[in-house]
Parts: structure tokens; C-alpha cells; sequence
């Protein structure tokens, strides 16, 4: 079982507290695009093996949504941020593993 | 083809001498530096795959190799619950899994290898009128796909599985089932090794302990493969990698729409028979059968986070231990000997991801998530053809890459639900 840390509520929490949400800052692109980069956006996803970036809900508590870095191998938590925090931090790791 | 064939006449002369002299069921062969079509992956569907290639494609496919990181049939293969059914609701795939359902029912012939699959039946409870509703659908679309299927009402299950609970008092009542007859299971491992052992037969060259590290993709074309073992040149490769698609699609420079999840499975002591089928429910989420060995086999859901760690988390295993109970209140003393978990790659619409890539020469079979194993050689099959021909196999167009930019999506995620 997962312990996840509320970054609104303070307060770290089992698992069954909280649901998934996915991959976290996916930016939606502008009105009028492609087909294509349409459904990019919808379905397409880093789905990575090592540290991923994703949304967390405080459903059983605050209902806010966080991120989270996790490890997807190990499990291991980094810890977790309000979405607003953590994106800095996101892309600097994407750009990162880009280079 | 080379080999001995498995006969009772070979059971006996091997008697005769003590069991000394069987030859082992597929060689080991070394990387060469080139091969005209690879595999990537040698789980029941790689080796399905390699297997009808060089049966039905051997002009085309030329030199076959299968590319496995840890050992044949060990990842997802070796870790599933073993159910083979047919009765999706959709006809793309329906269609599909019933062509899967029809090689399984001639498949140890085939192979000249016992799969032991066993067609037990597979009944789908349902709990709520809306559960019987989406039954009658179901039912009534499968046979106008000519699969067999049935609604049952709850006497009519009770009179087939005696130790199901259908009382009315149970918080989740069984108001009925739908049935498929030719359903059933088959045995994970021999279908691992019969695949391996006849496409071996067939000059398929079987490379264990061979991880695929990069991919060389020039002008859009694949030319060969990084490997543990070294460098291998390929004119054509197969990618069907399970829970680790997404990282292999990485290498070659696009993404895939997929999730992998940890999928738990567990199995219990050994037990008298009591179980002569598969029973599923999707309202309280639990599958079980029982295994020739006598263990009643039990599969849970996905864990709802990304997870390449083959392990779950234990609450997954409460619900479902809570589930079978209320099906089986008799099973609630049973001990669990084992529990596991699988990765399985997830597409948004629950069905899998056949054929071709943005990169030329390169092909995947994935996506097939929670209930890959009864497609094995169906799978194998039609992916078989669509890289022989570089076009999809009539039955595997339907699931190509690119409905996730047209958005024909094969909704089975509603519709089929969401135990496998």
C-alpha cells in the first residue's frame, strides 16, 4: 500500500484515501488543431519506467488534486506538490531526459 | 521440420528406456548478427507469432529470430489467470478473440504439444437488473457473430455451479449469468512451451537472456536492434512486449496510448475438486477457477497507478478475497498459497494495438491489458500476417495505431467490463 502525502491537508495518508489521475501536465493544445495532435493529447502518454510525474486525488479527505513524483519500478515516493509547485520541477526533468 | 514428434508410440520407446533419452524441447541458439525478421519478446504471443510466421510465412519472413530479456513465457504469460472466452460485445472484437477461440480448440494437435486446454464453460454473473440487461445484449450479439452464448437465470446457474451462494439474501444477489459453453482455461506454461517448442521445429531460433536496448530507425526504416548481446541487423521487427510497449515504442521515438498497471493474481492451497468451471462477476469484481492441480485460482483488478514493479497493493487483494466470498461463502476459511502481479498495458478502449508503426519495418502487438492469454494464438496469427504482408490481417485492422487519431474506438472497456 502506497502513503501519500496531502500537500492541502498535511497530512500523510494510506493509499485507499486517494485515487489515480493519471499523468499529470498534459497541456492542452489550442482550439483548431489536427486530428492528429487532437488525439495526441487525449490518449498518447509517456507511461514511464523510472520517475514519473502524476495527479493524486484526496477523495476520502480535502478532494484537491496534487502531484506526486513517484518511481514506477521501486515505488519509492519523492514527494508531493501542489500542481501549481510541482510544474516547475516537472519540467525541468523533462527537459532533463531530454538532453 | 526437425524434433521428434510426441506420440504414445514415443511414450512408450522412451519408457522402454527409462526416460534417459529424451531430446530437449528446443535448442539454444547464440545472437547472429542478422536476421530478416525478429520478434521482440518471447512471451505466448511473441512465440504465437514467430510460430505462425514460419508455418504460413516462411518465404516472406525468411530467417526468424525470437528476442526474449529474462526466459521464455516468464513475464505475463506465467502470470495470468488462464480464462479463454470469446463473448465480447463489440464484432471487431468478437470477431478476433473467436478466431483466437477456434486455433485454441485445435491448438494441441497443432502444436503436437498437451496445452491442456480444458472448455469448461465461462459464466459472466450478474447482480443488478442492469447487469442482466447488458447480459441480453451481450448474448444476443454473440450469436449474431455465430459465438455461442447464453442467458441463464439464477436456478439455471445455481443447478451448474452448487456451491455459488445465489440466495436472495446476499447483498449482491446472482439474478443470473450469461454462459459460454466453449469457454474454459488452458494451461499457461505448456502453451509457452508448445509455441516455443514448434516454432523451434520450424527453424525459428529462440535468444534468452537478450534485452533490446535501442533501436537503430534511419529514414524512418527500422535497420536493427541494440541488444544486451550486442548489435543485430533486422529488416523486420515484431515488437510484442507486453507491459514494457511503451518503452520500447520510446526507443523508436514515438508513444504509445497506453498505461501499464500492476495486475494481481492469487492462488490457493491445493483442494478437492469442487470447481468445474469459470465464474466471473464484474459487480463485485472476482474471477475464479480451479486448476488441474486443485487450486483455486483468483484474479483481482488493476492497481490504478503506473506500475512496472510486478506487485501490487494489498487493499487490491482484500476486495477481491472479498468478492469471491460473497460469491463462495464456503471458500472463506480457504488458505492463499501465492499472489503475484503482472504489468499489462492498458489502451484507453480496453482492446489491443495491432499492426503497423510510424516507423517503416516496424510493427507492435500490444495494449492487450487484463485479458491477453485468451488471444494467444489468435494474436500470434494475425500478427503473423500483418508482418508478412506489411498490411494488417483483415481481422486485425480494426486495431490499428491509428484509431486514436480517427477515433474508432472499440469501446470494450464499457461493454466486455472490466474483469478478464
Amino acid at each position: 500500500m502506497l502513503r501519500l502525502h496531502c500537500p492541502f491537508c498535511n497530512e500523510t495518508r494510506d493509499e485507499e484515501e486517494f485515487a489515480y489521475a493519471g499523468e499529470a501536465f498534459i497541456a492542452r493544445p489550442p482550439e483548431g488543431v489536427s486530428d492528429a495532435v487532437w488525439g495526441d493529447y487525449l490518449f498518447m502518454r509517456r507511461n514511464p519506467k523510472g520517475w514519473a510525474w502524476e495527479q493524486w486525488q484526496h477523495t476520502a479527505g480535502c478532494r484537491k488534486v496534487f502531484a506526486v513524483k513517484r518511481h514506477t519500478v521501486s515505488y519509492e515516493i519523492a514527494g508531493s506538490w501542489t500542481l501549481a509547485e510541482a510544474k516547475p520541477m516537472c519540467e525541468k526533468d523533462v527537459a532533463e531526459a531530454a538532453r | 521440420m526437425r524434433g521428434e514428434n510426441y506420440s504414445w508410440w514415443s511414450l512408450l520407446k522412451h519408457g522402454l528406456r527409462h526416460h534417459d533419452e529424451w531430446e530437449p524441447a528446443w535448442q539454444r541458439t547464440p545472437l547472429a548478427p542478422a536476421y530478416d525478421t525478429i520478434i521482440v519478446g518471447g512471451g505466448g504471443h511473441g512465440l504465437a507469432t514467430a510460430y505462425y510466421l514460419a508455418r504460413e510465412h516462411k518465404q516472406r519472413a525468411g530467417r526468424i529470430a525470437v528476442l526474449e530479456k529474462g526466459w521464455l513465457g516468464g513475464g505475463n504469460t506465467a502470470r495470468n489467470t488462464t480464462i479463454v472466452r470469446s463473448n465480447y460485445l463489440w464484432d471487431e472484437a468478437a470477431l478476433l478473440y473467436e478466431h483466437a477461440l477456434k486455433l485454441w480448440e485445435g491448438l494441441t494437435e497443432d502444436l503436437n504439444f498437451n496445452v491442456l486446454f480444458s472448455q469448461r464453460g465461462v459464466f459472466n454473473l450478474g447482480h443488478t437488473l442492469q447487469d442482466m440487461r447488458d447480459i441480453e445484449r451481450r448474448v444476443n450479439a454473440n450469436n449474431l457473430n455465430g459465438i455461442d452464448a447464453f442467458v441463464l437465470n439464477a436456478d439455471e446457474v445455481k443447478a451448474r455451479i452448487p456451491l455459488l451462494d445465489t440466495s436472495k439474501s446476499r447483498r449482491y444477489p446472482v439474478l443470473g449469468a450469461s454462459w459460454q459453453p466453449r469457454g474454459g482455461i488452458a494451461h499457461h506454461d505448456a502453451v509457452a512451451r508448445g509455441f516455443a517448442r514448434a516454432a523451434n521445429r520450424l527453424g525459428v531460433e529462440l535468444i534468452e537472456d537478450c534485452e533490446v536496448t535501442g533501436m537503430d530507425v534511419e529514414g524512418g526504416r527500422i535497420k536493427g536492434l541494440q541488444t544486451t548481446q550486442g548489435y543485430v541487423k533486422a529488416d523486420r521487427v515484431g515488437c510484442v512486449p507486453a507491459g514494457h510497449s511503451s518503452v520500447l515504442a520510446r526507443m523508436a521515438g514515438f508513444r504509445m496510448p497506453l498505461e501499464s498497471h500492476p495486475l494481481q493474481a492469487l492462488v490457493s492451497e491445493s483442494l478437492q475438486r469442487c470447481l468445474d468451471t469459470v465464474v466471473m462477476s464484474n459487480a463485485v469484481h472476482g474471477y475464479l477457477s480451479q486448476s488441474d492441480k486443485g487450486e483455486l485460482v483468483i484474479g483481482a483488478g488493476i492497481d490504478s497507478y503506473l506500475g512496472y514493479g510486478q506487485r501490487g497493493s494489498p487493499h487490491i487483494i482484500d476486495h477481491t478475497a472479498a468478492a469471491i466470498i460473497e460469491l463462495f461463502p464456503m471458500f472463506s476459511r480457504v488458505r492463499m498459497n501465492r499472489q503475484w502481479g503482472g504489468i499489462v498495458d492498458i489502451a484507453p478502449d480496453a482492446c489491443p494495438i495491432i499492426g503497423k508503426t510510424p516507423v517503416q519495418g516496424l510493427y507492435f502487438n500490444c495494449g492487450w491489458g487484463t485479458g491477453g492469454f485468451k488471444a494467444t494464438p489468435g494474436s500470434g496469427h494475425v500478427f503473423a500476417h500483418t508482418i508478412a504482408h506489411d498490411e494488417p490481417h483483415p481481422l486485425a485492422a480494426p486495431f490499428s495505431l491509428d484509431r486514436f487519431t480517427t477515433g474508432h474506438l472499440i469501446d470494450e472497456h464499457g461493454a466486455a467490463g472490466v474483469a478478464h
